[in-house]
């Protein structure tokens, strides 16, 4: 009873500070997003009266007594819906940005719309609301089965979810008024960055906590990676975020560092939030839903320590990359190619480690659609931190820098690795976590996995051409010694690349709404009734198909 | 695998024990960041000191605010590369000194649009307005948004000493007359009748005048305006020519 009030009473206090707050802010941006958070808080309080798991009491099939079992999966439930529903607001943000730069009419003319603030917009629903429940959702899944402990502290497990629901709407909405530091991958402004902050260290409690209480001696290698991911994140976000408010009653603030100091700051954090946003964190899903989908132990212990203390090392060196003839002292410079360089290793490490797991299952990649769309995750990753370092090679980075060959590379990265393994993780899921035998339709995976593939082959191969011919185009010079080319007509020539960018991501988009559809129908508990995957006759004993041996 | 008990150390110690396993994770990350960071902030030759740089006069930094909340950084790049193309295209390459008054740095990572690093005394007031209103009426194939809404908008004048207050706070050297007079200031940049002398003082090579065509009434415009148009005009790069080889 004492616990209930108090925490009524928390909230009750936050909301009357953000009404407060909303009354004397100093600019409307800042007043709307008081309301929003006045708003959270109330209902955060009508929802604690209500013993906080009102949710699942209001719409049973979200985690309704029929689902309940060992372990504590509500918030997982919750955690990969809200994962899709985040993709595809993303997915079809960069459509639109993709298409704006094909058409720029398509920015309406109204400032909310236009693609500077709608940038940021894709780029932070992809990585930290598809990514970032991606990984959330998983971890509370992973860290419960491989401790045999149900997470410890339910309701701040709870209050992780909804809270970093909150900081995406903040983020987001922030975008469009135009409220933003300014340095990509972090521009959300201080008050939104403390809040983060809060659900960030409640994350880390959870997670460690859950570990704390486990019932198996060893901590198992995914909670490894997403230990490191945890605690990086929360280092990165510290200090790269460190900054001065106008004040407290205003949105704006002034980043703490300057010029080159501020500059190899973000690239530290912005490099990492690649090295442990989307690579630790979603290495810890593929050590754990790799194996299981594929039945087979992880490939190499031994890699998998080796590969991990390397990774996390070399990864935060790399950051200067970012930054290759800039002001930046040049001894920077050097040591963040070197490093990225030999972060070709440890990459690749994981890679095989990954794909090896699939020894004598590789008949799977036939008949099992998720297997099939967890190879192809690893083969992007693979093919993008193969390029990452030869992109920090110095010679290769004079050209591409500030081109699109460097899109290219983040979304060979990000569709392929991010996406694929998050989708595999999706279909491996949603069957158990709501009771189901299997999806819905596995042809309907099949027809995601070719969508997808096809949707990056378009973005990859046109972004590759268009940022190559960029670069040679700025630096061309005529027989008479001057620059051949206006800038303008460098913009005018992408024009047909833009256009096969936005096919691919209208590819990619379909599969998703494909994924929706699929999810959609399992969640319900319908199957529907198809032929299997593969009809060629198979012998499994010798892992290849049958031949037709011809008679003597 | 005969050794791993008998090893002085074992991974299995650090499987075993999340506190030290987190330490030690947290340790590994920390080193890169401290080895290369760090540094910065104390050798001197990071940025070397050149002759012309100051502090953004009030109207600028309003221009500065608006250019980060509209994200014309995720289009333009703010640093030229030592290429003999790029310091052709766009002016002499860029020096570390040129951004050391600026919270955030604006460097980019992507150019859809050209380098803006020199964008100042480029082109004319006029164009700049024709531009940003609507960017197809001078460029027919350019890309950018239009920003119109801009030449409609006051600035909100009456907060600028908070902002250079805070500024000072993260070490740009405004003095406390150019604080108080900060919104005094803001003013007498964009109007024509105005005396700008006190503001030259304070703030040398400042460029007053009333930017955006509407003497009325002093608009978001002219802040962007008087932004573009200071961009690479502080530093007199006849003099500090030393640094200046292209590669
Ligand atoms: C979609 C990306 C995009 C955004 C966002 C954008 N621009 Fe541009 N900008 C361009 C392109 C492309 C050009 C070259 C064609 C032209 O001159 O319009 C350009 C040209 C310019 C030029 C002329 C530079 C020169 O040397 O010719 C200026 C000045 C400029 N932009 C300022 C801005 C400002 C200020 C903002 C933010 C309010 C902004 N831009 C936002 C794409 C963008
Ligand atoms: C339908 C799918 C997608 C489309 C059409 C799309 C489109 C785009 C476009 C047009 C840009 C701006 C490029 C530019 O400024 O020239 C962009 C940037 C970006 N996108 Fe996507 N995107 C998609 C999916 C994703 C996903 C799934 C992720 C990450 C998980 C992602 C991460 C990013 C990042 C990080 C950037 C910024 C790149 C940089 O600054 O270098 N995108 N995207
Ligand atoms: C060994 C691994 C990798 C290395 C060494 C590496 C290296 C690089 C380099 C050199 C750039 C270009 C910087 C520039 O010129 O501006 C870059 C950009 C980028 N990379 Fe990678 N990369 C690696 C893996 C990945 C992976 C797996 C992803 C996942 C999605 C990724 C996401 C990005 C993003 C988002 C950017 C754009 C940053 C920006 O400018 O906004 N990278 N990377």
């Amino acid at each position: 009873m004492v616990s209930l009030l108090s925490r009524v009473g928390v909230w009750f206090f936050i909301a009357l500070l953000a009404f407060m707050a909303m009354a004397l802010g100093a600019d409307q941006a800042y007043s709307v997003h008081m309301a929003i958070i006045c708003v959270a808080a109330l209902i955060a309080m009508a929802a604690s009266m209500n013993k906080f798991d009102f949710v699942t009491r209001r719409f049973p099939a979200l985690g309704g007594p029929a689902l309940q079992s060992q372990y504590d999966d509500d918030p997982i439930r919750w955690g990969v819906i809200a994962t899709m529903f985040w993709g595809i607001a993303g997915f079809l943000v960069g459509l639109i940005i993709a298409l704006q730069l094909a058409f720029p009419a398509l920015n309406l003319n109204l400032e909310y719309t236009t693609f500077g603030r709608l940038r940021p917009l894709h780029t932070s629903a992809v990585i930290f609301a598809f990514g970032g429940n991606a990984l959330i959702a998983t971890s509370f899944y992973v860290v419960q089965r491989t401790c045999r402990a149900r997470l410890a502290f339910p309701s701040l497990a709870r209050f992780v979810f909804w809270g970093y629901q909150l900081f995406i709407v903040l983020a987001a909405t922030g975008y469009l008024m135009g409220v933003t530091e300014a340095r990509e991958y972090a521009e959300p402004e201080w008050y939104v960055d403390i809040w983060l902050t809060i659900v960030w260290v409640s994350y880390l409690a959870v997670f460690v906590g859950t570990i704390v209480k486990r019932k198996e001696p060893h901590i198992y290698v995914a909670n490894w990676f997403y230990l490191s991911f945890i605690i990086t994140v929360a280092m990165l976000h510290l200090v790269n975020n460190l900054s001065m408010p106008v004040s407290i009653f205003g949105s704006k603030s002034y980043s703490a560092f300057a010029g080159v100091q501020d500059a190899l700051t973000q690239w530290w954090y912005g490099h990492n939030a690649v090295g442990f946003f989307l690579t630790a964190g979603f290495l810890a899903m593929m050590y754990y839903f790799v194996p299981k989908q594929a039945e087979r132990p992880v490939f190499s212990y031994r890699l998998s320590i080796v590969h991990f203390w390397a990774l996390i090392f070399l990864y935060i060196w790399a950051g200067p990359h970012h930054l290759h003839y800039t002001a930046l002292p040049d001894w920077a410079q050097t040591l963040g190619m070197v490093f990225s360089i030999i972060l070709w290793m440890p990459s690749w490490g994981g890679m095989i480690n990954g794909l090896m797991t699939l020894n004598g299952a590789w008949d799977k990649i036939r008949t099992d659609p998720i297997i099939r769309m967890m190879v192809m995750a690893l083969a992007f990753y693979g093919m993008s931190t193969f390029e990452g370092p030869m992109l920090s090679i110095k010679a290769v980075n004079s050209l591409s820098h500030y081109t699109d060959w460097t899109i290219g590379h983040v979304h060979s990265g990000a569709l392929g690795w991010n996406g694929m393994i998050t989708f595999a993780c999706l279909y491996y899921l949603f069957p158990r976590l709501w009771g189901r035998s299997r999806m819905y339709s596995l042809r309907m995976i099949n027809w995601h996995f070719w969508l997808s593939t096809l949707g990056i082959v378009f973005y990859a191969s046109a972004m590759w051409v268009a940022g190559i011919m960029q670069g040679l185009m700025w630096r061309e010079y005529g027989a008479d010694g001057y620059l051949v080319y206006s800038f303008v007509e460098t913009v005018a020539a992408m024009f047909p690349m833009y256009l096969i960018r936005a096919l691919g991501g209208l590819l990619y988009l379909s599969g998703a709404l494909v994924m929706v559809y699929n999810v959609w129908m399992t969640v319900a508990g319908h199957l529907r009734d198809e032929k299997p995957m593969t009809e060629t006759p198979h012998n499994a004993d010798a892992d290849r198909p049958y031949v037709a041996v011809p008679a003597e | 695998m005969t050794s791993t008990t008998e090893r002085a150390f074992s991974h299995k110690k650090l499987e075993r024990n999340v506190t030290l396993l987190g330490l030690c994770a947290l340790g590994a990350v920390a080193i890169g960041g401290i080895v290369e960071i760090a540094p910065l902030f104390w050798i001197d030759s990071t940025v070397e000191k050149v002759e012309g740089m100051r502090p953004y006069t009030p109207l600028e930094l309003t221009g500065r605010n608006i250019y980060m909340r509209e994200g014309c950084y995720v289009c333009h790049s703010q640093m030229i590369r030592p290429f003999r193309d790029e310091v052709e295209r766009y002016g002499p390459y860029s020096l570390a000194a040129e951004s050391m008054y600026d919270h955030p740095f604006q460097w980019g990572s992507k150019r859809t649009g050209p380098d803006l690093a020199r964008v100042g005394g480029r082109y004319s007031d006029e164009w700049h307005r024709a531009h940003l209103k609507n960017p197809r009426s001078v460029v027919p194939e350019s890309i950018m948004p239009p920003y119109a809404f801009l030449a409609e908008r006051p600035v909100k004048v009456g907060d600028m000493s908070g902002h250079l207050t805070a500024l000072s706070r993260v070490g740009v050297p405004y003095t406390k007359e150019a604080i108080a007079a900060a919104d005094a200031d803001l003013v007498a940049q964009a109007d024509p009748n105005g005396d700008p002398a006190l503001l030259k003082t304070r703030y040398p090579k400042a460029q007053a005048r009333d930017f955006d065509g509407n003497p009325n009434q002093v608009t978001e415009l002219d802040a962007v305006i008087a932004y573009l148009q200071m961009l690479g005009t502080l530093v007199d790069h006849q003099k500090a020519k030393a640094f200046e080889q292209p590669r």
